[in-house]
């Protein structure tokens, strides 16, 4: 076996896996810390895509943008809006039970979704936006280089996100989040305002979904409503129940684990089913991921590493 | 003496017959007025009103002078006014400790910026609160479990954390609800040694209680809510001795 061609998908398959990873981190800071159940995780991931991919991309006379700006431009811009997006879904949403607000985000995301498919001259339609500028091609070309040069910024994203998220909740604030994820109105009763810190912990996990809808966008160069569809969301929760939601090490053990999984099953499947039958098969890769959640909730409810004991880092 | 809460002609309904019709009473500084009556009286919506938890339909409740009905259960727990539950709610999955170190109000970490721009005061601070949360823990009796998950307290230690964990808060009044109800004999004699050591420093007290004991012991004076209304206040003698009293229990 030749080397080159492992190593170049190794390279594709961990700068899938950190991109996953950094949406399942902000799922975390949701869900994990502060209870708040986001099933809308695709349609926040697609506000950072498109926006960063308007941003970035060269004119095109048939739609809206771009603006030919700078990547680094068009990853803080996904960041500012996906998090508009999730202060306005929030300041309606978040006032609700949380079953509602799982059914306003679930619908939130389809919306963006559709919207995505049918404006067109905004979005480019179902045919989506091509040729979304790849960062330091120009130097490295599209080979190896750049898959490695670009894993490597996935990385450097992914641990920067982590080591902000795990200082955050292990200061006070994050201790106010794990409050109101236990008992809101305890915490209320001790004077902690709890709709302003949901509100904060939903936009901060909407910012980082957004940060990873952009950092896919750039790597795969091009993006269409299809990528954006609620089994990407399915596929988030699925890496945080496994790895084990309440912690940062286990929603990026969760994205790492089930993503191989998935691209295992799905090679599985092509290789053994014949052509006219792959399309049904692949839905076996979906079967497959709530075998494992189920498997994981009846072994290890808490996930594959569960919630630590956090305590506030000046506590310890 | 000055009075700390007031409240004036109360009422609450939930589509029904008012829960708390009218209730009017005034609480001293430095007393445990306790709060007795009959089930379904309606003595714990009367403290959710207080707190804030509910909003009444008419009447006017007042801090120190200023109104507090109408503001968020956060805003009057800011102001001083702090409650407990009957059904105790620690944070299970939170440590004893960081139970206690949550409820200090204004601390700086709280605020998502300072701890980018201004950590060194946030770890200064969380080091001022936990000695603080430590030294309340070691006054109710629970320094030892500081480190362990507040899942594992009794029904009896919950109270007592949830007592320390308002203190460390520093209100000027609380609220408790039935603090002895659940509690076994020895821990409910250390729950009403600490309710009197901290009336003696200056902390207001309004309790609800089925245990006569306690009230007995403890409650000066004694006011007794029935069918939402306030029948009498006075001593726990005469309110003992009070007619109405026995009738309002049995009925």
């Amino acid at each position: 076996m030749e080397l080159l061609p492992v190593l170049n998908y190794l390279a594709f398959f961990l700068v899938f896996a950190g991109i996953f990873a950094v949406m399942a981190l902000g799922l975390n800071l949701q869900w994990g810390f502060c209870g708040l159940f986001n099933v809308g995780v695709a349609g926040f991931v697609a506000v950072g895509a498109y926006a960063s991919a308007l941003l970035t991309g060269p004119p095109e006379p048939e739609r809206f943008g771009g603006f030919g700006l700078p990547v680094a431009v068009g990853w803080l811009g996904a960041m500012g809006f996906s998090g508009l997006a999730a202060l306005v879904v929030g300041l309606a949403a978040l006032r609700l039970r949380e079953d509602y607000l799982a059914i306003t985000t679930f619908g939130i995301a389809v919306v963006i979704q559709l919207v995505a498919l049918n404006a067109q001259a905004l979005t480019g339609g179902p045919f989506g936006i091509q040729s979304i500028p790849k960062p330091f091609a120009d130097a490295l070309g599209t080979g190896l280089g750049w898959n490695l040069a670009y894993l490597g910024l996935v990385l450097a994203v992914l641990g920067l996100a982590w080591w902000a998220l795990e200082r955050l909740v292990a200061s006070p604030w994050g201790r106010v989040l794990r409050a109101i994820r236990e008992d809101e109105l305890a915490a209320a009763s001790l004077g902690k305002r709890a709709s302003a810190f949901r509100l904060q912990s939903f936009v901060i996990g909407c910012m980082l979904m957004g940060l990873a809808g952009a950092m896919y966008a750039h790597f795969v160069g091009y993006i269409a409503p299809e990528d954006f569809l609620p089994v990407l969301t399915f596929q988030i929760w699925a890496m945080l129940i496994v790895g084990g939601s309440g912690r940062n090490a286990g929603a990026v053990l969760g994205a790492v684990l089930v993503w191989a999984i998935w691209s295992a099953a799905g090679t599985l499947i092509r290789e053994a089913l014949p052509a006219a039958e792959q399309a049904r098969g692949a839905a076996l890769q979906v079967v497959l991921i709530g075998v494992l959640i189920a498997a994981i909730l009846v072994l290890r409810p808490r996930g594959v590493l569960g919630e630590r004991a956090t305590v506030s880092r000046h506590a310890g | 003496m000055s009075r700390v809460l007031v409240a004036e002609g109360v009422t609450k309904g939930f589509g029904g017959p008012p829960v708390v019709d009218g209730v009017s009473f005034a609480l001293a500084r430095g007393t445990i007025t306790g709060l007795i009556g009959p089930n379904g009286a309606g003595k714990t919506t009367l403290f959710n009103l207080i707190a804030a938890s509910l909003a009444p339909d008419r009447g006017s409740i007042t801090l120190d002078g200023a109104r507090i009905d109408g503001l968020r259960p956060d805003e009057v727990f800011a102001r001083g006014l702090a409650r407990t539950f009957q059904i105790p709610r620690p944070f299970p999955a939170m440590t004893v400790l960081e139970n206690v170190m949550l409820a200090p109000q204004g601390q700086p970490g709280e605020r998502f910026w300072a701890n980018w721009l201004s950590p060194g005061a946030v770890a200064a601070e969380e080091r001022r609160n936990r000695g603080r949360a430590l030294e309340w823990l070691d006054f109710v009796g629970l320094a030892k479990l500081a480190g362990q998950p507040a899942s594992v307290l009794s029904g009896g230690q919950r109270k007592l954390l949830e007592l320390a964990r308002v203190l460390v808060a520093e209100p000027k009044l609380i609220l408790l609800d039935e603090p002895g109800a659940g509690v076994a004999p020895p821990l409910l004699a250390i729950i009403m040694e600490k309710i009197a050591a901290l009336n003696a420093r200056g902390i207001t007290f309004l309790v609800i209680e089925h245990n006569m004991d306690l009230v007995m012991t403890l409650c000066r004076p004694v006011m007794v809510l029935a069918q939402g209304r306030l029948l009498l206040e006075g001593s726990p003698e005469e309110v003992k001795r009070d007619p109405r009293v026995v009738e309002a229990y049995l009925g």
